[in-house]
């Protein structure tokens, strides 16, 4: 194996562990964390069901981002629906042979791909340009961005301009998953791709990005307003109860 | 109406353009810091502790543990800004602090740099910076310019409250000895008094015979002012306010019309004579218990049956949302009922029941409209349907004025804009800040004055009304012009003479 090859695939392997362990310690800690109160924001559905309707309803269509700032949305999807076309397009390369579903949405994956772009331009500019915006903006901020777009633009390189040999590609993929090194491809556009992509999935659980998770634990939002009805004292709050008449 | 216009008013539809950002414009203003008298009351240390710190960040590290919303919160922010032009205060200041997530940021730099491991490599590139003297005096400078009216809560994809997050950084403040006078002071009147205002219960006595006189004299009507009546029906928690403050003794005086005509026996605790609990705004969980449980011990001795809040938004949100956690099981209570109710619940079931009549007529020639609190818009219910505390009032104005007008859609519901006096904020030092923060109501407020010739604002909140009262003066409104919800129904309402 080459040392580039050892470089290369020992980074994208502590990266995905990275990525796995990170995000299971958030969800546990997020899970196991108590929430002490009552703290949905109203009018909030009274029951369990209804308040994971919300929570779909802000994952599937940024309904609170709607109601702020219509053309951020707009980026906002542009950007995240393209880049969940895009995974699933990813597919392919990881499951042999590929689902009819999968097979059946390439052409879309690359209209996801123009999407990513486009919304990331919009992103990118609001950061630029929007006087409030770059206030709260730091290097980090920025940073997340442009690593997406190397990611899309490189990923688009190779689709347009140079496309890399698909067979090499899935065989070294297969390879890092069973722990069976596999030649690397010597394509520097697929080897900049991965690493990037690597790169993404290690920052992830540590970054911003973790709002992939925490949208689904947020109590304003996931909470059911059953206030009246149920008591919703966490462990460290039951001492008190011993204290009063 | 004399036009003290220091304050441009917009007269375009809706919310004013967001303002050019005004950097520092209020890092000036704070509240009086607390004396050690009255932070010791409270069990906080007296003043800035010597390893202050260490202990701080101790304590981030307990609340981080003690609370699933501050952790969530402080770590999914993805600086999208939805929520920047969303803020009273960032509105009517410019100042760039105020923008929610920059608030957040004045706490979250601080948990990216000891919490994080990102924030501990990157530092300030990651927007994360070490605790110190300057980082302490911002909080305490912008943490209470929050009033935690959580109307940016509602415009953020995740939901991130930033009243969560001041509230965090109020009670680390406190646990190392940095107190807010105006909330500590109060909360430590409560304990001892049993009321924000330290009344006493002869002089609350004194107060409510004097109602009884003013009633009996106004309308030839024997309405009871009940105090400490053990084996009533009702136990009535209202906030101190409408004791003695305008116009929030004439929803007072609602209420007690209300159990009349209703026949309801109905009584008030002189132990516990307040319904509003400052401990929230200054986040103490142990704090907001006590007070809480003077609520439970008055409902146990006085033996009644069910439990009923007056008009007050911060305290109907710990009353609707936390009473239950903080100081249940109501076991002991009526089954039938609610706990709490709001009195505002009780006289729209009234009236569509036809439990008592309305006439309009009393209140001609009042075009009126209606300011939604931001806790009861935001944080609880009036009744048992979510989005009754939009119709409610509502319903109950209609029903007792012969014109409604509602303010422009983006500032009622839930996008309601806050007075500018909530959240611990509505004490004089902080003037400036109030007057500021009530620019976007006092804007939408113009609109229906000049379009639809409003001539009076409802608030069923006692810090809107003390609030709007003091304020709106300075941009050219007398301070008749706000009501009590249950003012209106006092005017209105018909009383049988009792044989
Ligand atoms: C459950 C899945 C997800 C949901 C519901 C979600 C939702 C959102 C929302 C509502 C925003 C705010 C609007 C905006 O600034 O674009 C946002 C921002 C962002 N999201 Fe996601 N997202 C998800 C997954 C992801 C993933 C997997 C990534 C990439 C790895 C990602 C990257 C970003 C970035 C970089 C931003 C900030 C954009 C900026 O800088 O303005 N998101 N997300
Ligand atoms: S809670 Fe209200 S006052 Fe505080 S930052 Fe949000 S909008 Fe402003
Ligand atoms: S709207 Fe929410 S995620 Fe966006 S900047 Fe504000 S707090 Fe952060």
């Amino acid at each position: 194996m080459s040392i580039l090859n050892f470089v290369v695939s020992s980074f994208v392997v502590l990266s995905f562990i990275a990525f796995v362990v990170g995000i299971a310690w958030r969800v546990w800690l997020y899970a196991s964390t108590p929430a002490p109160l009552r703290v949905f924001t109203a009018p909030a559905p009274a029951t369990r069901a209804g308040a994971a309707v919300r929570v779909g309803r802000e994952v599937a269509l940024f309904e609170s981002l709607f109601r702020a700032d219509k053309f951020l949305w707009l980026v906002s999807m542009l950007f995240h629906v393209g880049l969940l076309l895009v995974l699933l397009r990813h597919l392919r390369y990881f499951i042999t042979p590929p689902p009819l579903p999968v097979a059946l949405m390439q052409p879309l994956g690359i209209i996801g791909s123009f999407a990513m772009v486009a919304g990331l331009v919009g992103l990118i500019a609001r950061r630029l340009f929007d006087p409030r915006v770059r206030y709260i903006s730091r290097a980090t901020d920025m940073a997340v961005l442009l690593l997406l777009l190397a990611i899309a633009v490189s990923g688009l390189a190779m689709t347009f301009i140079a496309p890399p040999d698909i067979m090499a590609v899935k065989q070294y993929l297969a390879g890092l998953w069973r722990f069976d090194p596999q030649p690397l491809p010597a394509d520097p556009a697929l080897i900049i791709h991965l690493v990037l992509a690597a790169a993404l999935m290690a920052v992830l659980p540590y970054s911003k990005l973790l709002h992939v998770a925490g949208v689904f634990f947020s109590s304003t939002r996931n909470q059911p307003d059953d206030a009246r009805r149920e008591r919703h004292v966490a462990a460290w709050a039951r001492p008190l109860d011993q204290h009063r008449s | 109406m004399d036009a003290r216009t220091d304050i441009a008013l917009t007269t375009d539809l809706g919310i004013e353009a967001p303002p050019d950002l005004a950097p520092d414009a209020m890092s000036a203003c704070r509240p009086f810091p607390a004396q050690p008298a009255h932070n010791e009351a409270l069990g906080f240390p007296g003043a800035l502790v010597e390893d202050w710190q260490d202990q701080a960040i101790a304590k981030m590290g307990e609340l981080l543990e003690n609370s699933r919303p501050l952790r969530v919160f402080l770590d999914s922010c993805v600086k999208c800004g939805a929520c920047a032009d969303k803020c009273h205060y960032f509105h009517g200041t410019g100042d760039p602090k105020n923008m929610p997530v920059a608030r957040q940021d004045l706490l979250r730099s601080v948990y990216r740099y000891y919490f994080t491991p990102l924030g501990r490599l990157l530092g300030r590139w990651a927007g994360a910076r070490p605790l110190d003297a300057d980082v302490l005096e911002e909080w305490f400078t912008y943490f209470h310019q929050c009033s935690q009216c959580r109307r940016c809560s509602v415009f953020c994809p995740y939901g991130i409250d930033t009243a969560e997050i001041s509230m965090a950084a109020r009670e680390i403040m406190n646990s190392v000895g940095l107190g807010q006078k105006y909330c500590n002071e109060i909360i430590g009147k409560v304990h001892k008094v049993g009321n924000n205002l330290g009344l006493p219960p002869a002089a609350l006595e004194n107060t409510l015979e004097g109602l009884e006189e003013d009633v009996r004299d106004d309308t030839g009507v024997d309405v009871k002012f009940p105090l400490d009546v053990k084996g009533a029906e009702v136990l009535l928690i209202t906030p101190s306010a409408d004791f003695f403050a305008e116009p929030h003794v004439d929803g007072l005086i609602g209420y007690a019309k209300v159990f009349h005509q209703a026949g309801l026996s109905w009584t008030l605790s002189s132990y516990a004579s307040e319904a509003g609990n400052f401990a929230m705004f200054i986040g103490s969980y142990e704090q907001m218990h006590k007070i809480a449980n003077r609520i439970r011990k008055a409902a146990l001795d006085l033996g009644v049956k069910r439990l009923v809040f007056g008009e007050c938004g911060h305290a109907w949100r710990v009353a609707y949302s936390f009473l239950n956690t903080l100081a249940g099981p109501w076991d002991f209570l009526d089954p039938r009922y609610p706990v709490p109710q709001n009195i505002a619940a009780i006289t729209h079931d009234l009236i569509q029941r036809g439990g008592i009549r309305l006439d309009k007529d009393a209140n001609a020639g009042m075009t009126v409209t209606l300011h939604d609190s931001c806790n009861v818009a935001r944080a609880s219910c009036l009744g048992d349907r979510p989005g009754d505390q939009f119709t409610i009032p509502r319903e109950i104005i209609a029903a007792s004025v012969p014109a409604f007008v509602d303010m422009h859609p983006d500032t009622i519901g839930d996008k309601t804009f806050c007075c500018g006096g909530g959240g611990g904020l509505l004490t004089d030092e902080l003037i400036d800040l109030r007057v500021k923060g009530c620019k976007p109501r006092a804007n939408a407020l113009k609109q229906v004055v000049d379009d639809h010739k409003v001539t009076h604002m409802v608030a069923m909140c006692a810090i809107c009304k003390s609030q709007f009262t003091k304020v709106l003066p300075q941009f050219g409104y007398p301070m008749e012009m706000i009501v009590s919800l249950h003012q209106l129904v006092s005017r209105s309402i018909r009383l049988a003479t009792n044989a």
